[in-house]
């Protein structure tokens, strides 16, 4: 496999009461070209400023991020961040934002690229709809079908579905891995949830206390569908739970 | 049928009011306050001579045109203002200290440079709705939550495209707050302006019934009228708080 992501050696501070907080230290990892990687730690290690460097809305102190071998540049649509708030825009109806990134599109072909990633997620129907009137599962997917509506070769997910409530956020699972198999993607997944990570990831890397850095890496050769309840599941699932510290019994 | 039940209350407060001032004028046999009676039949003689309408017509069109050039000016100023960290540091300070200066307090300037015409209510009017606009929209601009803001960078729009999709569509409830206000004022302060001199208007019509015979009940018709359309004016500003696309910012 291609490397699409390949990070080395990057670390970030904060200045906080006067004094340096380390927050990420020393951080390398390689993302291969379509893999879905899955970053799981626990909360307030990092993860979030991991995530916003890799995809260059915040600078580390030192250290290279480095995309198909060439230096991160600015932000693009090269590469989504979809994050747990969300950004659908609440002024504009679902087609036109997911119309929003299409600027490269000639004006006649916009709408018609809008409505088929609509339809792609299950919005179909929802077009004219204002956010405040969708539900938050649906918002999800319309900031799904947004990012994918610009085709990027990344997707950098950074708690996408924590907001919503587990059944939603388990079917927001199944519908992501759905559109992925139309449409291939590299992806970083930032989590919280060590069973989605195991639902959705070729490679699960374990992140250490603040200040972070990589203490463990799973590989998970699994087919998909994976079934949740399987003995291999179960036990990929003690192990990472073991790395992090939570005691398997009480886990 | 809750409708009712839900403006009975306000009705019965407005109707107590007017029992009781006809009740005290009648009781107190007072020879120059008039009874509510006397302030309809006023409000007639002035509708049929058409004077009344005349008066209306000319104060709102002094409050169309100040009111109009105030957003004109505050809306891009306060854009320019929250967007530009400079542009904010440089004028603000002097936008806080020109902004508690009250209206009246123009007056006597507003006579000296613009004289007794039109000119100078229009000014008054521009400059006591002009400040809370341009703060309402500087507040707007940097209230936008950076998570739209980040949106819009990583899908790389130009700067067009951020401008009229996220900025103003931002701003925009923000903007119809600050017009809400603006056009309060400016409502307050055209009837003010009109009392010190020009020759039409709600403001004239009031000093000149008193000053002419003391007709209070052409005074209280007046300001009574002012109040009516003082509401009808916030009742416009509101309908634009009900457009679909700044509906979410009001909707919770």
């Amino acid at each position: 496999m291609r490397t699409k992501i390949e990070v080395s050696g990057i670390r970030k501070g904060f200045a906080s009461n006067g004094a340096e907080l380390q927050v990420v230290a020393d951080v390398s990892l390689t993302v291969g070209d379509g893999e879905f990687v899955a970053i799981v730690g626990p909360s307030g290690c990092g993860k979030t400023t991991l995530m916003n460097m890799v995809a260059g809305f915040v600078q580390p102190d030192s250290g290279s991020i480095l995309i198909d071998g060439a230096p991160r540049a600015e932000p693009n649509a090269k590469g989504i961040l979809i994050s747990q708030q969300g950004s659908i825009f609440p002024w504009l109806t679902v087609q036109q934002n997911l119309m929003f990134g299409l600027n490269d599109h000639p004006e006649a072909n916009k709408k018609g690229v809008a409505d088929h990633y609509a339809a792609m997620v299950g919005l179909k129907g929802f077009e004219g709809s204002y956010p405040h009137e969708l539900s938050g599962g649906m918002l999800k997917r319309a900031e799904l079908a947004r990012a994918f509506a610009v085709k990027p070769e990344i997707l950098y997910m950074d708690e996408p579905f924590s907001a919503l409530d587990a059944l939603t956020n388990l079917r927001m699972r199944n519908e992501l891995l759905r559109i992925l198999e139309e449409e291939r993607h590299t992806v970083m997944l930032i989590t919280h949830d060590v069973e989605e990570a195991i639902h959705l990831a070729d490679r699960i890397m374990v992140l250490s206390p603040r200040p972070t850095r990589i203490q463990a890496m799973f590989n998970v050769d699994l087919p998909h569908p994976r079934r949740l309840t399987s003995p291999e599941v179960q036990e990929l699932r003690v192990a990472i739970l073991h790395e992090l510290g939570v005691d398997r019994h009480a886990g | 049928m809750k409708r009712i039940k839900e403006v009975l209350p306000a009705v019965a407060v407005i109707a107590a009011l007017l029992a009781a001032w006809w009740l005290i004028v009648v009781e107190t046999r007072s020879v120059i306050f008039p009874t509510p009676w006397q302030v309809v039949t006023g409000t007639a003689e002035l509708i049929k001579d058409g004077t009344l309408f005349m008066h209306i017509g000319a104060s709102l069109m002094r409050v169309g045109v100040g009111f109009s050039l105030a957003v004109l000016v505050a809306v891009p100023l306060g854009l320019w203002l929250g967007w530009v960290k400079g542009a904010y540091s440089t004028l603000n300070p002097l936008f806080q200290i020109l902004r508690p200066i009250s209206p009246i307090a123009w007056i006597p300037i507003a006579i000296l440079w613009f004289g007794v015409g039109n000119a100078s209510p229009i000014y008054l009017i521009f400059i006591s709705s002009v400040f809370p606009m341009i703060v309402q929209t500087t507040a707007g601009v940097h209230t936008i939550e950076r998570r739209y803001l980040r949106a819009a960078e990583n899908f790389g729009v130009s700067r067009y495209t951020l401008f009229r999709q996220v900025v103003i569509p931002a701003v925009l409830p923000q903007i119809i707050v600050g017009m809400r206000i603006g056009l309060g004022v400016a409502w307050l302060v055209v009837v003010a302006a009109e009392m010190i001199a020009l020759r039409s208007g709600l403001g004239y019509l009031i000093i000149d019934s008193r000053n002419a015979g003391n007709r209070y009940d052409l005074v209280i018709a007046g300001m009574i009228i002012i109040g009516l359309i003082g509401l009808l004016l916030d009742g416009v500003m509101r309908l634009l708080e009900g457009l679909k696309s700044v509906r979410w910012r009001y909707a919770h």
